[in-house]
């Protein structure tokens, strides 16, 4: 091909065009729509928790603009899929931070996708919300984490559980930092109690024959079972423990089961009787969550719209927290969001009341108690306004703003937590 | 002693649960070196038959036995005719276009039934008592269907007329066609006899484990390691594979926990595979089936 000088001009001028848009677009765009960009799975493993979330959060941003947007202003929501894998977070989190130029990010299901985009997020300077039910320690003035961490609910289900069953507590766990974390927990709040762990067990996410596992339990003789297993394969430990038919003599509690909606995956004959704990049951007695469990199943296929769990409504309070803290702020302004959320932030949702605590940035938030019975959650016991004392032992933001820390990264010990 | 009978029974459930999960890929595998890499989604799609069937109305047994097998061979077929057949005699082709194949599967499954679905099978047939100790009669059970599963695998290559043809093309495919055997239409009988057996056993394992979209995933790695450690040798390979690997799983699990049972299984594959690079039935039980 030979350039003449007539479209080497028209070549570059179209290329400096193209070059140039995207800025120009963006900083129109930005003039009139806020920008809330989604990082959730919606394929791979991890679907069964990523999809519900997905829902909810469109839900979220829909009610919002319902009303007005936010500052007479409309939220634009963009989505991205990262399948299950940490390497699409990340690369989702930097786009969604240069190139979107968000205003907020919400993402992350797994502890390890959340620890993968934290730095990059910090680094642009974009704020992050986290709405998952996680094992708390992450201490970061640019992030909020609104899910339940175990303070909210292991501490309240071992007592519970102990006083109905007995001492000897035997844990099986997801071998990855979430399990590993839960289970250093779980062992301190029942030794708290009195109680003995009489053995502790961690399972690679793609275990699928609990038969050596079973017999050994048989021959602990515990009281119950403490399940933090994650995950579709891991849904085989609760069929298999049924058909030997230990669900009868040794019972389970979990704050792990329910999520993944396994409550509807299993039998109610394989599944009654499990206690759970969490910030939320579509369960509920309350007129709001009532409305809101059914205008979300109106919105996602009627009968067949998937259970709503603790990790999907946090998604949808996530977002109305940071609407409600970009309307106090009157801006979208990072630093005057996060003061904002500060000050504090507190919205009624699904949930019930919902706030952030400020020095730790986790909200402060209501936890039911719940039994598995004929495949649906009966709450037995509601602790109103719970804290995050967790990472409140280790993280104070107001008297040390800088701090940018996941304090339960290598266990309880290593953070000072006996 | 109970311990000890419960645990012993453990260990051969480990080890049938391996053969079952194996068998379809290896009869693939040993007849026509095509290494399936949607074994797993074959897997998934048994127990997706029997979890729809049975929430149907049918029986449980007939959705299991019958339709799940059923089923997935057709779909095998459908797949060797439209898919496979122009791949021959290249391995690595097949292994790509069989491992998109089971991206489509688990896509496909996620569109039409979603991410997750109600599982509402519970295992037919319930607890035994031995001794102090309670074990699911239901695995005792999917230890017989193994057994008979492995002996009629046996009987029907070794005295069977369509055994006998087969093992022809398996040997020697030239030389069979040259007699008068349709290959083509061998090669597509036998995949879908091997995805027939994979679609038994995903279904027998429905009402024991999640049946989800993506739950193949975790079964393609053991059944994969369990093939090629046996080598070509469809049954004797996959029965000595098994009891090795699926042995040495079970009795490390119960000593020290899943994760080092698992490390194990690997570390024994992989010091396998280092002293016999052709599997164990290239070395061992050569002449067997």
């Amino acid at each position: 091909m030979s350039t003449t000088r007539r479209t080497f001009l028209k070549g570059t001028a179209a290329t400096a065009a193209v070059l140039a848009s995207p800025g120009i677009i963006g900083k129109a765009a930005a003039a009139d729509k806020i920008k809330l960009v989604s990082i959730l799975d919606q394929s791979g493993g991890l679907d069964i928790y990523g999809k519900p979330m997905v829902a909810a959060t469109e839900m979220a941003v829909d009610d919002i603009n319902a009303a007005g947007g936010l500052l007479g202003r409309e939220v634009e929501l963009k989505m991205y899929d990262p399948q299950s894998s940490i390497q699409y977070y990340t690369q989702y989190a930097t786009q969604a931070a240069a190139s979107d130029r968000a205003d907020v990010v919400h993402a992350g299901i797994t502890s390890a996708s959340r620890e993968a985009i934290r730095p990059t997020l910090d680094r642009f300077k974009t704020l992050y919300f986290y709405n998952t039910q996680y094992e708390g320690g992450v201490c970061d003035r640019n992030v909020f984490c609104t899910g339940s961490t175990p303070a909210h609910t292991v501490e309240k289900l071992v007592p519970h559980a102990m006083k109905k069953w007995g001492k000897k507590v035997y844990i099986l766990a997801a071998d990855y930092n979430y399990g590993q974390i839960i289970a250093d927990w779980v062992e301190k709040f029942v030794r708290d109690e009195g109680g003995e762990t009489v053995a502790t067990e961690f399972f690679p996410l793609d275990v699928t024959n609990f038969g050596p596992t079973i017999q050994k339990i048989q021959a602990a003789k515990p009281d119950m079972i403490w399940s933090a297993l994650v995950g579709g394969a891991h849904i085989s430990f609760y069929r298999q423990y049924a058909a030997a038919g230990m669900h009868k003599s040794v019972p389970i509690a979990s704050t792990t089961y329910g999520v993944g909606n396994e409550h509807q995956l299993m039998s109610a004959e394989e599944g009654d009787g499990i206690l759970c704990a969490y910030s939320y049951f579509e369960e509920i007695d309350t007129p709001e969550n009532k409305a809101f469990v059914e205008r979300f199943r109106a919105r996602n296929g009627g009968a067949a719209a998937p259970a709503l769990n603790e990790l999907a409504v946090r998604s949808y309070e996530g977002v109305m927290l940071w609407a409600e803290a970009v309307r106090n702020a009157g801006s979208v302004d990072r630093m005057k969001v996060i003061e904002a959320l500060e000050a504090p932030t507190m919205i009624d949702g699904p949930s019930g009341a919902i706030a952030i605590e400020p020095t730790t940035h986790h909200a402060t938030l209501n936890t039911y108690i719940a039994q598995v019975k004929g495949q649906k959650f009966q709450v037995q016991e509601t602790f109103l306004a719970q804290q995050p004392t967790d990472t409140m032992q280790v993280c104070d933001l107001k008297a040390n703003p800088d701090t940018v820390k996941f304090y339960f990264e290598n266990g309880l010990e290593a953070a000072g937590i006996k | 002693m109970d311990l000890y009978i419960a645990l012993a029974l453990q260990i051969v459930y480990g080890i049938a649960n391996l053969v079952l999960i194996s068998l379809g890929l290896a009869i693939i595998f040993g007849m026509m070196r095509v290494i399936n890499l949607a074994h797993g989604e074959f897997l998934m799609l048994g127990g997706y038959t029997v979890v729809i069937s049975t929430n149907a109305g049918v029986n449980i047994w007939l959705a299991m036995l019958i339709l799940a097998p059923l089923v997935v061979g057709v779909i095998g077929v459908i797949v060797e005719r439209v898919m496979i057949r122009f791949l021959y005699g290249r391995m690595v082709d097949t292994l790509l276009a069989t491992w998109g194949l089971s991206l489509v599967l688990i896509g496909l499954v996620t569109t039409i039934f979603g991410a997750q679905t109600a599982t509402t099978i519970s295992p037919p047939i319930g607890a035994i008592q031995i001794g102090d100790f309670t074990s699911s009669g239901y695995e005792l059970f999917l230890i017989g269907v193994t057994v008979v599963l492995s002996v009629l695998a046996y009987c029907a290559l070794k005295y069977t007329r369509i055994g006998l043809i087969a093992r022809g093309t398996m040997q020697g495919a030239e030389i069979a066609s040259a007699l008068g055997v349709s290959t083509s239409r061998t090669y597509a009988i036998t995949f879908g006899v091997g995805a027939a057996v994979s679609g038994l056993a995903g279904g027998l394992l429905a009402p024991i484990t999640g049946v989800l979209p993506s739950i193949g995933a975790t079964y393609i790695a053991k059944a994969f390691i369990t093939v090629i450690s046996g080598g070509t040798a469809i049954l004797a390979g996959t029965l000595s594979a098994s009891t090795l690997l699926g042995g040495v799983n079970s009795v490390l699990s119960y000593i020290t926990g899943p994760t080092i049972g698992e490390v194990g299984l690997l570390v024994v594959a992989i010091v396998l595979l280092r002293l016999m690079p052709q599997g164990i039935t290239a070395r061992l039980f050569r002449r067997s089936l």
